[in-house]
């Protein structure tokens, strides 16, 4: 799976660095209904296989202001640079949630703006725990939601391919994890019916859809039996955002994957008392590791990544 | 009369001690603190008296909440660093309570 075969000293080493940067996102090419997963770098290059491509963007935290990012306005605008800078232009972007901090207005009104800045950018959005709180997210709805469901779920269908944005941060039960709730497990069975297994099918939403670490919140209590709706398609890609760093987890078909954040890493699971922000990073060096590794390419059946990635 | 005073002022203290006493006759009520960090609360089962104000105070680089399952009390808004917030508890019963951005983070007041 690693383009870079390391050995394991170096290995935590490398990945350490790469968790000790922010300020991107993931551009994903779709080649022959499988998604490819680089980030963006200044050096990238296009590939003329990808029959069209999109990014990925997450973890914005709009109103965060302490180590290791004073700036995350400033890490966000970077990001955006690095996606107006790919020589083929992606699709469309999906922020896989955390647009904001705290859920104020001010916070939605700063992000909204800096989206809408430069080229003209179509942005499918899922809301993350930070832009629901105290409204059950009908600010963030009522400015970035699809409309298309009352629970503010949806999907749609692009150049063969089906997508799917799904709300896990709602309905949250006390020592619970993410949670999709039977209505939208329902809506997400229909939704998948009409469609033949050789579709490709992307599903995004904010918390990991697979229990990647639940002693830190890190999972969705009901996130197998959507698996279950999504195991017969011969190729399904599912992102999240939340814990600001690169995992990945194949499971036959379906391959999971978490986005860095535009704003700040957090450790890697289980390391450190809890999953705040990963302060340690050299003052000034917070931008220098934005682009430093590309991501593996993911192919279809292959060993999970994730053993490769947990920490010896 | 003079003498009736002390007496009634231990009489009181008494009430207060055993819990009869309504919380305005009391005067000032308790404070009691709870403390978020770490992404725990700490005390996690916290017991009081009835008429004891609960105050939490947020120590973590996160936000979070004080959120009341089965909303018997009040919950707070979000809690940035070095915000608190407080809830005076004047009936008994066990409030369980957790962090609505955080829901592992839970934490139980038990008001005697």
């Amino acid at each position: 799976m690693n383009d870079h075969p390391e050995d394991a000293a170096s290995g935590r080493r490398h990945f350490l660095k790469c968790m000790a940067w922010a300020g991107t996102g993931t551009l994903w090419l779709m080649k022959g209904g499988v998604l490819q997963a680089r980030t963006l770098d200044r050096g990238a290059v296009g590939d003329p296989d990808a029959s069209f491509s999109f990014v990925q963007i997450s973890d914005s935290h709009i109103g965060f202001h302490k180590a290791p990012n004073m700036d995350v306005v400033g890490s966000l605008r970077a990001s955006l640079a690095l996606v107006d800078a790919q020589p083929r232009r992606p699709d469309f972007l999906i922020h896989t949630g955390d647009l904001t901090h705290l859920s104020r207005a001010d916070e939605f009104d700063t992000l909204a703006g800096v989206m809408g800045e430069g080229r003209a950018r179509q942005v499918f959005y899922v809301p993350g725990e930070h832009d629901v709180i105290g409204d059950n997210g009908a600010e963030f709805f009522r400015r970035f939601g699809q409309r298309q469901q009352p629970g503010g779920w949806y999907s749609f269908d692009h150049r063969g391919v089906h997508f799917v944005g799904l709300v896990n941060v709602l309905g949250l039960r006390a020592g619970g994890l993410g949670y999709l709730g039977a209505e939208q497990l329902a809506w997400l069975k229909k939704d998948l019916a009409p469609l033949s297994a050789e579709t490709p099918v992307v599903v995004f939403a904010h918390m990991p859809l697979w229990p990647l670490y639940p002693q830190w919140g890190w999972g969705t209590d009901d996130s197998a039996q959507a698996m279950a709706y999504l195991r017969r398609f011969g190729s399904v890609s599912v992102l999240n955002g939340h814990i600001h760093q690169i995992q990945q987890k194949i499971e036959g078909t379906i391959t999971f994957h978490t986005a860095r954040s535009t704003a700040y890493p957090q450790p890697p699971p289980g390391v450190g008392p809890g999953p705040g922000p990963l302060k340690d990073v050299p003052p000034g060096r917070l931008h220098s590791y934005i682009g430093v590794r590309e991501v593996r390419h993911v192919q279809g059946r292959q060993m999970l990544a994730i053993t490769e990635e947990a920490l010896p | 009369m003079r003498r009736r005073w002390p007496l009634l002022g231990a009489l009181a203290i008494a009430m207060a001690v055993s819990g009869f006493l309504p919380l305005h006759a009391a005067g000032a009520a308790a404070t009691v603190k709870v403390q978020i960090r770490n992404f725990a609360f700490s005390p996690k089962v916290l017991n009081v008296r009835a008429g004891t104000r609960v105050a939490w105070s947020n120590l973590d680089e996160e936000p979070h909440t004080v959120t009341s399952a089965g909303a018997l009390f009040r919950s707070s808004a979000a809690l940035d660093t070095g915000d608190g917030y407080a809830v005076t508890f004047s009936r008994p019963g066990t409030y369980a309570y957790y962090c609505s951005i955080h829901p592992m983070m839970v934490g139980t007041v038990v008001v005697k």
